[in-house]
């Protein structure tokens, strides 16, 4: 499948790009005409892609995370985050609610919120070389895009 | 991320501000237990109306809240959550947990 239109961002791993990120993709993703509801559950997949990134991924040193977003016909939103960080051993148990080896400061439910908010999740990792995380959404058709 | 906040009889309201991602849950965390940690209350309020934004770190700095709470055998209470934080409440099933207003 083509994407109709595409955007693609890179950044150092520091907490203080979180707001950056999820901001730049929902910017992007406004113009599908998404509803507030819809702009909130962008926001909030890409701020715990990237958050897992940077605690997890590179947990004592920054690194490069990148995030491609497509958009494809039919008003569908794709969302790449990846990393080169550590990666995951066992990606069914990171997926798990309530896992985190991010102690207390974490609350291991960052899968199971962007599983919730997106229509499709995918987590590819290697072990040292790193993970990519893959959602999918469409944005609700409205009356406005029949005009 | 600002954190407010108020006591009196060991009852404490904290009004949290901003963006309650890990980058504002990181600086907020310690002014929060600083707060329980002084006002020792019975009923505790957390109130989201100035959060223009959470992730599920904002799930973290609640429970850690509730089970100090817990400790104390106080009450923990949270108002004014807009949607878009009430979403990731909801979706994280913790909304039975405590009461949100």
């Amino acid at each position: 499948m083509k994407a109709e239109n595409y955007m693609n961002l890179e950044f150092l791993s520091k907490s203080s790009n979180e707001s950056f990120a999820r901001v730049a993709v929902a910017g992007f993703a406004a113009q599908l005409d998404p509803t507030l509801d819809e702009i909130g559950d962008i926001k909030t997949a890409v701020s715990e892609a990237v958050t897992n990134a940077i605690v997890h991924a590179y947990p004592d040193r920054l690194g490069k995370i990148s995030i491609k977003t497509k958009i494809y016909e039919g008003k569908v939103l794709e969302i790449v985050v990846r990393d080169w960080g550590r990666g995951i051993e066992n990606i069914e148990q990171a997926r798990q609610p309530l896992f985190t080896t991010g102690g207390e400061e974490r609350s291991g439910m960052g899968f199971t919120i962007m599983e919730s908010f997106m229509d499709k999740l995918t987590v590819r990792s290697t072990p040292e070389r790193g993970t990519t995380v893959t959602m999918r959404k469409k944005i609700s058709v409205r009356l406005s895009d029949r005009l | 991320m600002e954190v407010l906040t108020k006591s009196s009889d060991r009852n404490l309201t904290i009004r949290l501000e901003g963006e309650l991602d890990h980058h504002g849950a990181k600086k907020s965390m310690r002014e929060l237990e600083r707060a329980v940690e002084s006002a020792l209350p019975l009923s505790a309020t957390l109130d989201f109306s100035g959060v223009t934004f959470m992730d599920s770190s904002g799930i973290a700095v609640v429970l850690r809240v509730l089970r100090r709470m817990r400790e104390l055998g106080g009450t923990l209470k949270l108002t004014k959550v807009p949607p878009q934080a009430k979403k990731v409440f909801d979706a994280a099933g913790i909304s039975q947990m405590l009461t949100i207003e």
